[in-house]
């Protein structure tokens, strides 16, 4: 079975407050960094799965994000997939 | 009467709810363990306070998919009466059975405190004790107790006059100073307060008395 890599990446919602990024953003020009308008932080999932083809890979993936990953009240999410290795491919 | 307290790995106030019911009100409880799905002879369910699961990806976010929680959706279907306290209510808004999500409060520190709420609805048999006005003191302890929706679901829950409690001083920047919700059938309780914490004059008040005598009324 083809084995695939996906990385999802979940984040606020650009109307839900962040205090964590908020908090990071001014860390930041404490230590002298200037110019960051805005810093919000997320969270990046790494996984690997098998799976018969990439559409399947991708469907699969998108329920797992929807219903665990991400909270859709308050993130948003996006992902990469990538086919692990072409000799896998069908 | 029979209440059930639901007992996540990482609850931490499921004895402290039993001690208020059984204890203090004399209610027969028993607990429920996560992976029952037997809920047959209870009349109503707890869901209390603490770190289901570690709260590990979003508080709640894994204790959704708790086998006893499975039962508990038909549990609510047929009228049964839940109440979620702190990471009970996360858990509540993760698996939908109250809209809203609890996010980490406005200025990130964990907030252990007694905190004034007023009564915004007595609607249901939860708090239709009290006048709509009136004030309750009740401890919280959460580190991620700011209530937020959409403006969509805020104008239903006021449309169907469903939230219950609001803060009188914002503690963690919720929403419309909301610290706890119904459904719109009015079986089903989530707030950040804890009532348990709050049913002898010993332990500072009893003001969640009425809250956790409601689990047995019709």
């Amino acid at each position: 079975m083809p084995k695939f890599h996906a990385r999802v990446l979940v984040s606020f919602r650009p109307s839900v407050l962040d205090p964590a990024g908020e908090a990071t953003r001014s860390a930041a020009a404490r230590l002298g960094i200037d110019g960051i308008e805005k810093l919000r932080i997320g969270k990046a999932v790494e996984l690997q799965l098998d799976a018969p083809n990439e559409l399947e890979a991708r469907r699969r993936v998108e329920m797992l994000s929807d219903r665990l990953l991400a909270n859709p009240v308050i993130e948003d999410w996006n992902m990469d997939l990538t086919p692990l290795s072409s000799s896998d491919n069908p | 009467m029979t209440i059930g307290v639901v007992v996540f790995p990482g609850s931490n106030c499921d004895r402290d709810v039993r001690w208020a019911t059984e204890g203090k009100l004399g209610f027969p409880t028993k607990f429920l363990w996560h992976e029952s799905r037997d809920l047959s002879g209870l009349d109503a369910i707890v869901l209390p306070g603490g770190f289901s699961y570690g709260d590990y990806l979003r508080c709640g976010a894994i204790a959704r998919f708790a086998p006893v929680l499975q039962s508990l959706i038909d549990f609510v279907d047929k009228g049964g009466k839940v109440l979620g306290i702190c990471n009970g209510f996360q858990v509540l808004t993760e698996l939908g059975l109250l809209p809203g999500a609890l996010t980490r409060n406005a200025d990130l520190r964990f907030i252990c405190q007694s905190v004034s709420l007023q009564v915004a609805s007595n609607r249901t048999t939860w708090l239709s004790d009290h006048k709509r006005g009136d004030l309750l003191t009740l401890p919280i302890a959460h580190g991620e107790g700011r209530y937020q929706c959409s403006d969509d679901t805020l104008h239903k829950l006021e449309d169907h006059d469903s939230i219950a409690l609001k803060y009188k001083n914002n503690p963690n920047g919720s929403l419309a100073d909301i610290a706890g919700i119904t459904n719109t059938k009015g079986n089903v309780l989530g707030l950040m307060p804890h009532p348990e914490r709050a049913c002898d004059q010993l332990t500072g008040g009893i003001d969640g008395q009425g809250i956790l005598q409601a689990l047995i009324s019709t």
